[in-house]
């Protein structure tokens, strides 16, 4: 698993305005330059917020994903909760899911 | 001159980019207590700011992350959110490369110190400043602190940069306001967000106003992620103040706004 290489591509998702625009209109090409597994990868094309969750992305770096795919804040918090449910517990890192399921402490 | 100000506060993105979310009453609150700390700040009459957050992966990554950074450049963007996220319109910021300089030189003399001149902000500075400085016309001084990508600055560490930069201050003819921001309790940016542990975060700035530092060098990263979560890690900010400023604390707000993510905290201390 390379998580590095998912995080790494986040980081400059997140201040780069020009990988921005690649993400959006060049995705394929952007992509190649990072190395991801078959997994990785399908989740950082499909912008599946809950399968990088799960893969373990540090969330200072994935929460700022979401707007950019104009997904809203509970959205992004539900996003999360069904990677957990579809694909198990987040497999590394320390942003693990510590509240059950259906515990909407903020209310979202 | 030297340190004339020093203070603590939140940082979550909600803060500024779910006000509408948030319980009006309890938010205001909050507010109020930014109000006062920035009343106390201009009333220090400082002529720039040192902002010690715990940034998160704005500037610094894995590939090479420091355990101490300070900003040496002369304007910084801001936020690297998106405004509409963060409810921060785009900004630049002033800096004062010359007196980072001076700083930095003197707290390299016994504390390791990255530098750097390009330097975006994210919400761990920026949103402070949108309460403290909102006209954005006092110049600004980034440090980070390591609170995101383990290996961990270590807490003794964070103490003897807080420890530093006090004597930086205190050699420069400029009068110098510091303000740490981030935790205390919280497990940002997940499906736990909201959660705070209350009485953890209660018993942190008790020790934190009584400026205990055995007590606060005391916590490990191990029982602070089982007990206050990931972003209980910030802590380092708060103790590295607490170092610099040697006073005793006075928490100006406390109080736990689960949709803003933490315990949202506005504090002084005294500079002693």
């Amino acid at each position: 698993m390379s998580l590095y290489a998912m995080q790494k591509f986040l980081f400059e998702l997140n201040r780069e305005p020009e990988v921005q625009r690649r993400y959006k209109h060049d995705r394929e090409a952007l992509l190649e330059t990072y190395d991801f597994d078959e997994e990785e990868y399908r989740a950082v094309y499909e912008g599946d917020i809950g399968k990088l969750y799960v893969l373990g992305c540090n969330g200072q770096l994935l929460m700022h994903f979401a707007p950019l795919l104009g997904m809203p804040w509970a959205e992004y918090i539900q996003a999360m909760r069904d990677g957990v449910r579809n694909h198990g517990p987040v497999r590394a890192g320390v942003y693990a899911m510590t509240t059950a399921m259906d515990e909407k402490v903020a209310g979202v | 001159m030297s340190l004339v100000f020093a203070g603590v506060c939140s940082h979550a993105p909600g803060i500024t980019g779910r006000a509408h979310l948030a319980e009006p009453a309890a938010r205001d609150a909050f507010y109020a207590g930014m109000a006062q700390m920035r009343a106390e700040l201009e009333a220090a009459q400082p002529d720039a700011v040192i902002v010690m957050a715990a940034e998160h992966f704005a500037n610094f990554f894995m590939n090479n992350m420091p355990a101490f950074a300070m900003g040496m450049g002369k304007r910084y963007d801001a936020p690297i959110e998106d405004p509409a996220w963060l409810g921060i319109e785009k900004v630049q910021v002033p800096g004062n490369p010359e007196l980072s300089k001076r700083l930095i030189t003197e707290v390299m003399q016994s504390v390791d110190v990255a530098f750097a001149e390009e330097w975006k902000f994210d919400h761990g500075i920026i949103v402070p400043l949108h309460f403290l400085t909102p006209r954005y016309d006092k110049n600004i001084i980034p440090v980070n602190i390591n609170c995101q990508g383990p290996p961990l600055t270590p807490l003794h560490r964070a103490w003897a940069f807080g420890d530093a930069l006090r004597r930086a201050c205190d050699k420069v003819t400029e009068r110098i306001a510091l303000v740490g921001t981030g935790g205390i309790s919280h497990w940002p940016a997940t499906p736990d967000s909201g959660k705070v542990n209350w009485e953890w975060d209660q018993r942190f700035m008790d020790h934190w106003c009584r400026n205990d530092k055995d007590a606060m060098l005391a916590y490990t990263d191990e029982e602070t992620l089982r007990d206050a979560g990931q972003g209980g890690f910030e802590i380092r900010t708060f103790m590295a103040v607490a170092a610099a400023a040697r006073g005793l604390g006075k928490i100006l707000h406390c109080a736990p706004i689960p949709i803003f993510a933490v315990s949202c905290t506005a504090a002084t201390m005294a500079v002693v």
